[in-house]
């Protein structure tokens, strides 16, 4: 480290030959790193013990129900948007046990907490959007009335290493929602890499004191104002790169007027209710409960596990569920995330990022669906003809 | 949050599919403090865990009662309990009765089968604080005589003079010389001053519909109308996303809502 040491907001620049030393710190300070690496074709948040376990050289291709590795020109270690995985696997991992119950032989039982060891976890790699999507899910689990432990316990101990995006993939949308891509809370270093053909070296901003204490280990050098400007523009050009919009205006009252649209039926024509949208959403917190024994029937397990709202028996109260049609479970879905969060929780509940249109079998396209309904609007109010009628006459 | 354990003093059977669960802590505490209108997550060991309004007195916090009907796996593995088992207990949760918010006012009380149950514990306030209201009315419906709960009760109350309790069933049965018919057609010629009602309304979601349009035909105002509601429930703490209704979290804005407020939502289908 360079002798002005590293303190909040301060800059500095290393080469990206030598980022093993920051994972090298982050092991000596007793955290288990989580960053992306390869896994079944796919970029994936996964526990790693080394920089060469990163994607370098690799990027990915996504377009609505498509995502593709592709290999790079170059050496990139973060060349690449987000992945299937988001970090809500780690911080509200998809089973948890909450507690088990033991018989105690006199008709009652005893209830256990859960005592498990958490590893202090750093995740390397927390793009704009996913910082942003913690802070939401925050908002959902550290609420001012309930605490979730379990929650709290994994994001209290955890250190954010954020990366900037340099090369955002087809389905961002994160300068739509005000998420990215540059970060600019919430980290506790935060990373920007610049590749220009004669150097390859990652720009550090500290953001805590905790990532300060990281960066205690390492030769940092304090960035120059060229190297700053640099990564500046490397963001600045990735914002321009994102071509994915939505129109946020007005969004909570759209959705709320559109209760009673048919335009939930021509998307319950095409959705699978299958799930994946909730499953790779980074904010989606919706959970169920199951209770299970051992074969003598004297300890019983909870667990919570993922659940979603387009699964029919969600919404099940005696006698029948709620939302029985595919129309009405992907309203409940898109109005949730778009109106009513922010009703709840003040804010959206999306950040951008683009991966339930990619894991989507059928590429529904949550900006498309939006614009669907504006579309419609505009038929009623001003009697023109849609884009495709035009189209389909010539 | 992890349950604590309850031991059953006593399970009453109220009717032929549903019965009263009267608990006690098994923790060596002495006392469950709620309000009308909460609800508690009860666990059956190794069965599973179900939101269940507490149907008990509030003034008596000794004694924690729950009325439910044998409709699921949990509640009908809560039907088998035998006194001196321990259920688990998460809660109280949710939004009370505006018992305060009624004083000074008459009260009429609509329930339709066990929707009775969430509603005794308001009654039981009333009555305790009975000098601070003016007519309170009690209309129940139920599908058949032998479905009536708390039958000893309700015979009691209506000895009462200061309290006024109309019952009505869907289906008569020999023997049966009371009213027949929908619990709104009570509605019209219940005795209260519509103008200053607070109305607690409780039962099926379609008889809640039809009752408050009832109530509003009287001339009771809909921000003076509370309907109790039920939605699938996980958690209890506004996280697990089941209950959801529009923005709200029913087992945290509610059970109980004020009838403007869920109006709109009501009206939706699927919603």
């Amino acid at each position: 480290m360079s002798q002005s040491g590293a303190e909040g907001g301060k800059r500095f620049v290393l080469p990206a030959s030598q980022f093993q030393q920051v994972f090298d710190a982050l092991k000596r300070l007793g955290y288990q790193i989580i960053a992306p690496t390869l896994l079944d074709e796919a970029i994936v948040y996964e526990p790693v013990e080394s920089v060469d376990e990163l994607p370098a050289g690799f990027t990915d291709e996504q377009r609505a129900g498509v995502y593709r590795l592709k290999r790079r020109a170059d050496k990139a270690l973060f060349g690449y948007a987000v992945g299937p995985r988001s970090w809500k696997h780690y911080l509200y991992p998809p089973r948890q046990r909450l507690w088990q119950a033991k018989r105690d032989g006199n008709g009652g039982f005893q209830v256990i907490p859960e005592q498990e060891q958490i590893p202090r976890y750093a995740f390397v790699g927390v793009r704009a959007c996913e910082l942003a999507a913690i802070a939401i899910q925050d908002r959902v689990f550290l609420g001012e009335q309930h605490h979730d432990e379990y929650y709290r316990r994994r994001r209290e101990n955890a250190l954010l290493v954020a990366v900037n995006c340099v090369y955002p993939a087809g389905n961002c949308f994160c300068s739509s929602v005000g998420t990215g891509p540059r970060v600019q809370e919430g980290f506790d270093l935060a990373i920007t890499e610049v590749l220009d053909g004669k150097s390859h070296f990652l720009v550090i901003e500290v953001g805590s004191e905790r990532g300060a204490a990281v960066l205690e280990g390492v030769d940092v050098q304090t960035a120059t104002e060229e190297q700053w400007q640099q990564a500046q523009q490397a963001v600045d050009s990735a914002a321009r790169r994102i071509l994915k919009h939505l129109d946020t205006t007005d969004l909570k009252e759209l959705l709320y007027r559109h209760l009673d649209s048919p335009h939930w039926e021509a998307v319950a024509k095409r959705c699978l209710t299958c799930s994946n949208c909730t499953m790779v959403c980074p904010t989606c917190f919706c959970h169920t409960v199951e209770d299970i024994t051992n074969l003598q029937g004297t300890v019983a397990e909870r667990w919570r596990r993922w659940d979603s709202c387009f699964h029919i028996d969600f919404s099940y109260i005696h006698g029948s569920p709620v939302r029985v049609s595919e129309a009405s479970r992907y309203r409940q879905w898109i109005t949730h995330k778009l109106a009513s969060w922010q009703d709840q929780f003040g804010t959206l509940g999306c950040v951008g990022c683009g991966r339930c249109i990619t894991w989507c079998p059928v590429g529904i396209d949550i900006t498309e669906e939006i614009r669907a309904l504006r579309r419609s609007e505009e038929g009623r109010v001003a009697p023109t003809v849609p884009q495709e009628e035009s189209h389909a006459n010539t | 949050m992890v349950p604590r354990p309850f031991r059953l003093r006593q399970v009453r059977r109220e009717t032929h599919d549903t019965f009263t669960l009267e608990l006690e802590p098994a923790d060596g505490s002495d006392s469950f403090c709620f309000r009308a209108g909460q609800f508690n997550m009860l666990y059956v060991f190794g069965v599973g865990e179900v939101p269940i309004s507490i149907s008990g007195n509030p003034t008596n916090p000794h004694v924690l009662m729950h009325t439910t009907r044998e409709v699921g796996t949990v509640t009908k593995a809560m039907g088998k309990l035998r006194s001196g088992d321990v259920v688990g207990v998460r809660g109280p949760f949710g939004t009370p009765w505006p018992v305060e918010h009624a004083e000074g006012a008459d009260v009429v009380i609509v329930a339709g089968g066990i929707g009775l149950a969430p509603l005794r514990p308001a009654l039981y306030h009333l009555l305790a604080h009975r000098d601070r209201y003016g007519k309170i009315v009690l209309l129940y419906g139920t599908r058949t005589p032998g479905d009536i709960l708390y039958r000893r009760e309700l015979q009691r109350w209506r000895a009462q003079f200061d309290l006024e309790v109309h019952i009505t069933v869907d289906r008569a049965l020999s023997g049966w010389r009371g009213n027949v018919g929908v619990v709104t057609s009570l509605i019209a010629r219940a005795p209260f001053d519509a103008r200053n009602t607070v109305a607690l309304v409780c039962g099926p979601e379609i008889m809640m519909r039809f009752t408050v349009l009832e109530l509003q035909r009287r001339g009771v105002s809909p921000s003076h109308i509370y309907v109790s509601l039920e939605r699938n429930m996980k958690c209890g703490v506004g996280m697990c996303g089941h209950c959801q209704l529009g923005p709200f979290f029913v087992c945290k804005d509610g059970p109980v809502f004020s009838y403007n407020k869920v109006q709109h939502l009501l009206e939706k289908r699927e919603i």
